[in-house]
């Protein structure tokens, strides 16, 4: 039996502890805090992205990381998007454009929609679906999505003062 | 879906990795990228006892040209690489291979030494590093060792490294003016491992000869491939359909694929003649530039 360590992880700008062993996998030391369990388990096999986060940045799999990984860092959620009250551009595409049908795969769409804008603000529709080319949906067709993505680019565009979101809440 | 129970370690420091893994010998499993042992852990085909986490060792983490190589550290991820205008305008080849590895998010956190100490045959570096005659620069208790990636690779999941050595750094030779190289994937769907992919660099003279060819294969067999015998036929031929296609011929020959979900062996084998084909045409496009 291998000894607990104590795990410290800033999830949407709260630190969040527990002691776990080192087994835990970084998605159910996420969704084991209440209000948190938007990041969801979708499959084995690190293929369907369901359980994305961005840690320090940048879109990992938290079902392929130990907690014990993160120990330190920060990481932001799905439900990290939205900033005093109001949705982020992101969340307002996927309700215009109804990028969503059961919602399961949303929030790693989500995630890795906005790491995508972080980094290229103007992706083209290829770079759109290269973009989330690691996150599986198997209601929409993605067609939905794309847009969804691109209605944020706009808005975010527009906006500028949305575009600069802090990388954490 | 949870691995078994494992002790966490996470040395600051090459030396103290090193000795982690002297000390709990063939149970202790490098943890990197993670993104081929959590998998494999999840699913409790490893079982290590003890994982050494190398991710806050510093110094590992560059992308430079020096003393006519590049030179990547062990810890440079596929996104790092995929990233890199370096790698982007001067080894395009490198550029095909980490952007066809999984997905974004995996290439955050995968590395390119993982990818080669792995010893998966499905993986696409190797290839690209046997057509490159890439060395892998590996650090164990007796120190530092350069091994040239011809011979890295003995089967499945089994390559020379030691169980308590680390890859620090991965070597390419700076091709010369008039080379170029490509690396072409067959998947079914994005982010899958290879059903074939065919590595090729070649350097030419400004007559279009063939002056030396590379070319390797992957996950047609148990270890990646390296198509010697269409390598030295192209060497001093002038470059064109035919000799590409004869070339592409003996790569498919060299190949050993095996019948599995991906497609029947002669459907692989057939898939490597064409990739080859284009591969060649694809580093030689790059080559004339």
């Amino acid at each position: 039996m291998a000894a607990k360590q104590l795990v410290q992880i800033k999830v949407n700008g709260r630190l969040r502890e527990a002691t776990v062993e080192p087994r835990m996998l970084l998605v159910h030391f996420i969704r084991n805090f209440p209000g948190l369990t938007g990041t969801h388990v979708g499959c084995d096999t690190t293929h369907c992205g369901a359980c994305t986060v961005v840690l320090d940045g940048k879109t990992v799999k938290s079902c392929t990381m130990f907690a014990v990984q993160a120990d330190g860092r920060e990481l932001m959620t799905v439900e990290g998007l939205m900033q005093d009250g109001k949705l982020h551009p992101l969340q307002q595409g996927f309700k215009e454009e109804h990028g969503l049908q059961c919602g399961f795969c949303t929030p790693g769409m989500l995630m890795s929609s906005y790491a995508l804008l972080q980094k290229n603000p103007h992706p083209t529709e290829e770079e759109i679906r290269w973009g989330i080319s690691g996150n599986l949906c198997r209601c929409t067709g993605y067609q939905n999505i794309v847009k969804a993505v691109q209605f944020a680019a706009g808005k975010m565009d527009q906006g500028g003062k949305d575009g600069q979101l802090p990388n954490i809440a | 879906m949870i691995p078994p129970a494992f002790e966490y370690l996470r040395p600051n420091t090459l030396p103290e990795a090193i000795a982690f893994l002297q000390q709990y010998g063939d149970d202790a499993k490098i943890l990197s990228g993670g993104q081929s042992l959590i998998p494999m852990m999840k699913f409790r085909l490893a079982r290590p006892s003890h994982l050494v986490d190398i991710n806050r060792i510093s110094g590992l983490s560059y992308i430079k040209e020096e003393g006519g190589y590049l030179k990547i550290g062990g810890l440079v991820r596929e996104a790092e690489l995929e990233d890199s205008p370096l790698i982007r305008q001067k080894y395009p080849i490198l550029f095909d291979t980490s952007r066809v590895i999984a997905d974004p998010q995996v290439r955050n956190m995968a590395t390119l030494a993982g990818n080669l100490a792995h010893g998966d045959p499905a993986n696409d570096h190797p290839a690209t590093m046997m057509a490159l005659g890439a060395e892998i620069v590996a650090v164990g208790p007796q120190g530092e060792r350069v091994i040239p990636v011809d011979g890295f690779f003995i089967t499945l999941f089994t390559t020379v490294l030691q169980h308590d050595e680390i890859v620090t750094e991965i070597r390419i030779p700076t091709p010369p003016p008039r080379s170029g190289g490509a690396y072409l994937k067959l998947e079914r769907k994005v982010g899958d491992f290879a059903t074939a992919a065919v590595a090729a660099q070649v350097t030419v003279d400004p007559g279009g000869t063939c002056q030396k060819a590379g070319i390797a294969l992957t996950n047609v067999g148990a270890t990646p491939i390296k198509a010697s015998k269409a390598e030295e036929f192209l060497q001093g031929k002038k470059l064109d359909d035919t000799s590409i296609t004869q070339a592409a011929q003996l790569a498919a020959e060299a190949a050993q694929p095996s019948s599995d979900l991906r497609g029947p062996e002669e459907y692989k084998r057939a898939l490597v003649k064409e990739l080859t084909r284009r591969a060649l045409a694809r580093a030689y496009e790059r080559a004339s530039k």
